[in-house]
């Protein structure tokens, strides 16, 4: 691996050396595990370990819950009460199956957060950052469809409605849509489908994350300084870093420990509280739900979709200079995408010199004011779609496209940066005193 | 033609969650009684449960199916807890289901679950209590749910009793003035009244009691193994938790001799 | 080495010890639950026992159930054929290519005899009327048919196994006579299976 510079898995016995000219698969998992880690990462850093946790849970739990579950829409419904009722420990399985969604969807929010702060997109990890906004992408994908299989009403009803922005696309939208659906509407076809791709893609997504894996070790991690490991000598490296096992394996394992305490007292104690109660009623093609609300973590998405109403001077433009083509549905849905895609492209639209946000006197606060909007926007969404909230979401929405397209290319124009640390050794020592002597590893 | 729509208006209607956007009129009440189930130490009260499977037995079966709770589940000690000889008679004594190896109706045995029952168009009560919500915001932030709970079985306790007394007649169906059921109008005409029930132990039979009684029955119908699931989530909180000590104090002394021994900041 | 650094060595181990161990058994309680939902759920579960009513059934006549995805065969055996099948009973069990009674409810070594195959009667009723038995040929899992065969008793039509009237194998490649299950009755005319 090229990057930092650190020792690399030697064979020793002949079994070893047998085994390695063959398959290196021991120097990999050597090398991936001992990577040199920058030895100031806060605690910030630690959501990686817990996605790797929830994807884990997902896969685990979803495929012991299909060996008891049927997609059919005669009998979805009844087979989930089934596992609720009558299989062993089932009910526990799938609470945590539930829940381990949204705990999914905690952890990537803050990752990704984590990662706009402190500049973790910036060259050279471009590919990190793209990477990880497909993993996200896939995320939203497999959530969606998995609301799906329960076939209570929410579940219908969010199918119909979110299979109904590919029909806003113009000219091929309808038959996008019916060829998603496998019909005029969601029915049998459409559960079937979406059970298939719910199954399929969170091996796409670990597939994903390997790679994501593989280019920030490529790189090296970010930290939040954004000051780069020293890569001279190895001697160099090693006063900026510290092995990941243990010294990081063992801190991301504590405060994933810390988060499953409350994520467990979820489960145990109001598994259904992030849910919906519509969803215990058993789909109904000719019965709406008063007010479809999509889970939690699509809100912010949704917020922004239905911000962009035919009133909005912006949206009334768009479809002039198209020739109508653009309607306010259509340029809902490219909002929606829009807003993703602004954060894929935040590599190129940030123009600072300078990595993270703590020596950004001026960012710092736009990045907060970004977070309070992602927040707005989560409660918007929530929020029916009737004035003040209509205009509300409209500014909110307004905020993150500016974050991205407008002030992120500016600041770094107009911004004075503060004095960063020369090296991580010295922040790290500024924050905890040098340590005495020549430390002795704790092994 | 007319009767449809009306049933299937009515339907509409009691199928609509007990949203407060839902469709605009009358305040909705919802009273928070106070259930033994509630809460992360809260348990069942087996002889509400018993009294509740009276209620429904006697009243709300006539219009209302359990399809999804199997009979059998009667005998679960986490719930009902009725001896087993007693959940066969019941089951014999009570419902008939169809036996398509036999092509015939029979008296049911514990392995059928309750029948479903679409008689009057009416819902089955299966999960009732996990599909309305009682309490709800302030202004959609869900802290009143995560402070008195979703509220289902408050919501079935205050629809029960919520019957003002008024009615009308709206497209060939008579409404019923309720205090607890969105839009304030219900197709459903009041089920309770004083007295109705007699319970073998005299327990109170009041319109109140009662309908506290059969909500906390459909609690169980629709979550029968809480119990077993808050004890899941005490066992698992209590280890995790000492495990979060454990590793917090191997990291520490794991990196202790990186950090010098006094913290500046 | 001074003595208080190894002191706080030993210490150290332990708590990587107690840590670790704590780790095992956190991973052995996930496990469990993913192992333990295979086994039968509890509405399988519920349905290996079950309650036949056998009042309708006729001396002379057979009921065929289902019971564990399997049928059980449930005859009521004439006057005629008590005394036939206790006839077929003296040649002794020795005679017989399997002299083991299969009866789930009795010991594993209980000879095969007619006494042993039956169910015990109820009030009023003769002794032998009623036997209870799975009705799977012991050769290759066919099910045989009733009044039928060399011996008044059961036929397998797959290969040619006649079973007598009280179930044992007597001609044909099965092996074993057919098991009796664990049966009993719970009231005069209705019969617990499992």
């Amino acid at each position: 691996m090229s990057g930092i510079p650190h020792d690399h898995y030697e064979p020793k016995t002949n079994g070893e050396k047998w085994l390695n000219s063959r398959l290196p698969i021991v120097g990999l998992l050597y090398d991936t595990l001992m990577i040199p880690t920058p030895k100031n990462l806060n605690w910030w850093w630690i959501w990686g370990i817990v996605l790797a946790f929830c994807l884990a849970l997902q896969i685990v739990t979803g495929i012991v819950l299909v060996m008891h579950y049927t997609p059919h829409v005669d009998l979805a419904f009844a087979s989930i009460e089934h596992i609720m009722r009558n299989v062993n420990g089932g009910y526990m399985l799938r609470y945590l199956h539930m829940n381990g969604a949204s705990l999914f969807f905690v952890a990537v929010y803050i990752h990704i957060f984590r990662g706009l702060f402190y500049g973790s997109y910036k060259a050279p990890r471009e590919i990190t950052w793209i990477i990880g906004m497909l993993i996200y992408l896939c995320m939203m994908g497999t959530a969606f469809m998995g609301y799906v299989l329960p076939w209570g009403q929410m579940s219908f009803w969010g199918a119909t409605v979110i299979t109904g922005l590919f029909g806003a696309i113009p000219f091929i939208g309808d038959a996008i849509q019916t060829w998603l659906l496998g019909g005029p509407a969601v029915d049998n076809a459409t559960l079937n489908r979406f059970f298939s791709l719910h199954y399929l893609l969170p091996f796409v997504i670990a597939a994903l994350v390997i790679v994501h894996i593989w280019a920030f070790h490529t790189t090296g991690n970010n930290n939040p300084t954004g000051v780069e490991v020293r890569r001279g000598s190895k001697a160099e490296a090693e006063k900026d870093t510290l092995p990941f096992w243990p010294y990081f394996v063992i801190k991301d394992l504590f405060a994933l420990a810390v988060i499953l305490v409350v994520f467990w007292a979820v489960v145990g104690f109001m598994p259904n509280y992030l849910g919906h109660p519509d969803n215990y009623i058993e789909a109904n093609p000719l019965v709406t739900p008063a007010h479809i609300v999509p889970e939690w973590y699509f809100l912010p998405f949704y917020a922004i979709l239905r911000a962009f109403t035919g009133e909005v001077w912006v949206v009334q433009f768009a479809s002039f200079i198209t020739g109508g083509i653009v309607d306010a549905k259509f340029f809902g849905v490219l909002a929606m995408f829009g807003a993703i895609l602004a954060m894929a492209l935040a590599p190129w639209l940030d123009t600072s010199t300078v990595r993270s946000g703590k020596y950004r006197p001026m960012f710092k606060w736009w990045f907060y004011l970004l977070v309070i909007d992602f927040f707005a926007l989560m409660w918007l969404g929530a929020m029916p779609a009737e004035e003040p909230y209509a205009t509300f979401s409209l500014i909110a929405s307004a905020y993150w496209f500016a974050y991205f397209f407008v002030i992120l290319p500016i600041l770094g124009v107009i911004e004075k940066p503060e004095a960063q640390p020369e090296t991580i050794e010295e922040d790290f020592n500024a924050h905890y005193g040098k340590a005495d002597a020549d430390a002795t590893p704790a092994e | 033609m007319f009767k449809k729509l009306a049933i299937g208006a009515a339907f509409a209607l009691a199928l609509a969650p007990a949203s407060t956007f839902a469709a605009g009129g009358g305040e909705q009440h919802i009273e928070d009684f106070d259930f033994s189930f509630e809460g992360p130490f809260g348990t069942y009260d087996q002889n509400q449960l018993q009294r509740g499977l009276q209620i429904y037995t006697e009243v709300c079966a006539a219009c209302h199916g359990l399809k999804y709770v199997p009979l059998r589940t009667l005998s679960d000690p986490d719930g009902v807890g009725m001896p087993e000889d007693q959940v066969r008679a019941y089951a014999a004594g009570n419902f008939e289901v169809f036996d398509p190896e036999l092509d015939d109706f029979r008296p049911a045995i514990p392995t059928d679950h309750f029948p479903a029952n679409t008689a009057a168009g009416a819902p089955d009560l299966s999960l009732m209590a996990k599909a309305r919500a009682g309490f709800h915001g302030p202004y959609g932030l869900g802290i009143n749910q995560l402070v008195k709970g979703m509220g289902g079985a408050e919501y079935i306790a205050s629809l029960l009793h919520g019957y003002t007394g008024h009615e009308k007649e709206e497209a060939g169906a008579v409404l019923y003035e309720n205090t607890a059921f969105p839009g304030g109008w219900i197709s459903m005409a009041p089920p309770l009244f004083d007295e109705q029930v007699e319970f073998a132990d005299g327990h109170e039979n009041t319109v109140e009691a009662m309908a506290q009684d059969v909500a906390a029955f459909l609690m169980w119908t629709a979550e029968p193994k809480m119990m077993g699931r808050k004890n899941a989530g005490f066992v698992g909180v209590i280890f995790l938790s000492v495990l979060s000590v454990l590793l917090y104090l191997v990291n520490k002394r794991l990196w202790a001799p990186h950090k010098g021994k006094i913290r500046k900041d | 080495m001074s003595h208080a650094e190894d002191h706080e060595g030993t210490r150290r181990d332990f708590l990587y010890y107690v840590a670790g161990g704590a780790g095992v058994v956190a991973t052995g309680a996930a496990v469990w639950p993913l192992i333990n939902q295979m086994n039968p759920s509890a509405d399988v579960q519920a349905l290996s026992s079950i309650r036949v009513d056998v009042s309708g059934v006729e001396p002379g006549t057979q009921l065929t159930v289902k019971w564990l995805g399997k049928p059980v065969f449930i005859r009521h055996r004439t006057g005629a054929e008590i005394q036939e099948a206790q006839e077929q009973d003296a040649e002794g069990v020795d005679a017989l290519p399997d002299p083991l009674a299969r009866n789930f409810n009795l010991s594993a070594d209980a000879p095969a005899t007619d006494a042993n195959r039956v169910m015990p009667s109820p009030e009023g009723e003769a002794a032998g009327a009623w036997i209870v038995q799975m009705g799977v040929c012991t050769h290759l899992g066919c099910v045989p048919l009733g009044d039928a065969g060399d011996f008044g008793g059961w036929f397998c039509p797959c290969h040619g196994s006649h079973y007598d009237l009280a179930g044992r194998i007597r001609k044909g490649p099965a092996p074993e006579n057919l098991p009796v299950p664990p049966a009993e009755w719970t009231d005069a005319s209705t019969i617990k299976l499992g």
